[in-house]
């Protein structure tokens, strides 16, 4: 494991918005929390190395039908998202403050026709696979073999049965601009016996497991070849904080914590 | 006479080589009838496989893109079970498609409730923004099924059925029809209903209105209908649960004290086999229950 991210996060909360130095800041304007624990920052890695250095999208071609495509299927916890498409100026950072609020676009779960930059709405869970393989043929139908299309999704999401329509018709459709990145907090009630990109591997997909703190390591994930096949990168990271949690796993918020079952996913 | 479903398959083929724009999205049911389309355009002809959640979180995707997606399959499978991908997938993604069922509410009924869906409509009813054509007659679904491909970006269901009327009416996509004329009240009949609410009404002083688009509901031809009639006392026959428009009935004659009969499939499981005829006598749509039930409220 590197260097945390709720180290890094501690001192950098003045940074400008632009690098990934500036994220926790950021979302401290959403969660008028300094700190924030591994579970609210569980894809912010991921997210950033994606925005910072893969997907070929910007404010300037978010409406380009060859940009790259991003679904954000785990719709909880969306403060880590927001926080990077405000950084790389998808919407102004004076929406954050905002956040959660009868009249602000960032919802508790995105919504594409309120936030700029969302491809997707998403909250409830196991929608953003199939819409992403549906996403992934539509380009192909018209010709638009440049655009690559990525999904975020979390291991607990996995449990939804849509994921494993979605995870059987892509790897047998060969659908090679699909990558799923699935964040692994360990959160999966049942766990995942044999791995979770195991069940990718015998679908036929390309897999990666990664530190999902790392971002160089994510960025070779990202990255690398995978002719003929959907690319799955299972980026691990702290698991989320349940153990001994008297706390029942519920929808229901606290000031503290925004979105306790959120990261969860 | 071709099927209806037969006729989707040709005219969709066609459809597919016009338009550029279209995709049909299959889940196992209704491949062998785009055998051709498959070949010529196997990018726009998608057979998923027996995942029907993933049947339209690809339509989804597909408009997302900027395709008009066709989805298809069995009703109980198109509406019933991935029923929150239609809600999220395409409405809460202000994106739209064509839903285009088979089998209705027991045409296989031998195959049993699990192939059966009259709560179709009721289901579609509680969602925004959707039309929902009910052919009567292969004619009347082929005409549908273009209108429905042609409408921009709206969310379409198209309910096909084998339960058919002997011929079929000018239908345009929107409007009521007005077959008959009388004064005692007004029935309206709905898709594949209408050959037996013209057989249950013969002789009666009665207007018939005839709907194979029933959402948008067509409000001006009821209280043109109603304004027609001795007493605002209004029948609905339709091919799915019963009342399922009695609502829209309501709303559209608030302005007037009026009766709203709602006829058509029951909740009830009649836990039955054998044939159509026999499930509509046993929901009480067979010309002769009609009578007595239409009869029966007007005189109430």
């Amino acid at each position: 494991m590197t260097k945390t991210t709720t180290d890094t996060l501690r001192d950098t909360t003045t940074s400008p918005a632009g690098d990934f130095s500036a994220l926790p800041g950021l979302m401290s304007l959403m969660t008028g929390d300094e700190k924030h624990g591994p579970a609210a920052t569980s894809t912010l890695d991921a997210l950033w190395v994606l925005y910072d250095r893969v997907l070929r999208v910007s404010p300037a071609t978010a409406e380009d039908p060859d940009r790259d495509r991003f679904l954000l299927s785990k719709g909880h916890g969306p403060m880590a998202y927001y926080a990077v498409l405000a950084a790389k100026g998808f919407f102004p950072t004076a929406w954050l403050p905002g956040f959660g609020s009868y009249d602000s676009p960032l919802g508790h779960h995105p919504d594409r026709l309120l936030v700029p930059g969302a491809e997707i709405g998403s909250g409830s869970l196991g929608h953003g696979l199939p819409l992403a393989v549906g996403t992934a043929l539509g380009l192909g139908a018209q010709g638009r073999t440049g655009p690559a299309v990525w999904v975020l999704i979390g291991d607990a999401e996995l449990d939804e049965g849509s994921n494993h329509e979605a995870i059987a018709y892509a790897g047998a459709a060969g659908l090679s601009r699909l990558h799923a990145l699935v964040v692994d907090n360990s959160s999966a009630t049942h766990g995942w016996r044999g791995g979770i990109a195991s069940r990718f591997e015998a679908a036929g997909w390309s897999t990666t497991t990664v530190d999902g703190r790392d971002h160089e390591a994510l960025y070779a994930a990202f990255t690398q070849p995978h002719p003929d096949r959907p690319l799955a990168v299972v980026a691990r990271v702290e698991p989320k904080e349940y153990a001994g949690d008297p706390k029942p796993k519920t929808e229901a918020t606290s000031e503290a914590e925004p979105e306790p079952r959120g990261e969860a996913a | 006479m071709d099927t209806m479903r037969e006729r989707f398959a040709s005219v969709t083929t066609r459809l597919l080589d016009e338009d550029p724009r279209l995709a049909v999205v299959l889940a196992d049911i209704g491949v062998d009838g785009f055998r051709t389309a498959a070949e010529r355009h196997p990018r726009r002809v998608v057979n998923v496989g027996i995942r029907e959640q993933l049947l339209i979180g690809v339509g989804g995707g597909l408009a997302l893109t900027g395709l008009r997606p066709i989805m298809h399959t069995f009703a109980s499978f198109l509406v019933e079970r991935p029923f929150e991908q239609l809600k999220l997938d395409l409405g809460h993604q202000g994106v739209g498609g064509v839903l285009v069922s088979a089998a209705g509410s027991y045409d296989w009924p031998a195959g049993g409730f699990t192939h059966m869906a009259p709560g179709d409509i009721a289901l579609l009813d509680s969602l925004d923004g959707w039309t929902v054509h009910v052919p009567g007659h292969p004619d009347e679904a082929e005409t549908l099924l273009r209108h429905a491909a042609a409408a921009g970006d709206d969310k379409v269901y198209v309910r096909l059925s084998v339960q058919s009327n002997e011929a079929a009416r000018p239908v345009d996509g929107a409007r009521f029809l007005t077959l008959r004329e009388g004064r005692g009240g007004v029935v309206l009949a709905v898709g594949p209903m209408l050959d037996n609410v013209l057989a249950a009404t013969e002789g009666l002083d009665v207007t018939v209105l005839y709907a194979s688009t029933v959402r948008p509901f067509d409000d001006a031809a009821l209280r043109t209908a109603v304004a027609g009639a001795t007493a605002a006392d209004v029948v609905i026959v339709e091919p799915y649960h019963d009342g399922t428009s009695t609502r829209h009935a309501n709303d559209a004659l608030a302005h007037v004290p009026h009766r709203v009969l709602g006829l058509g499939v029951g909740r009830r499981e009649l836990r039955r086999y054998g044939q159509i005829d026999e499930h509509l006598a046993g929901q009480g749509l067979d010309a002769r229950s009609l009578r007595e039930r239409i009869t029966g409220f007007l005189a109430g």
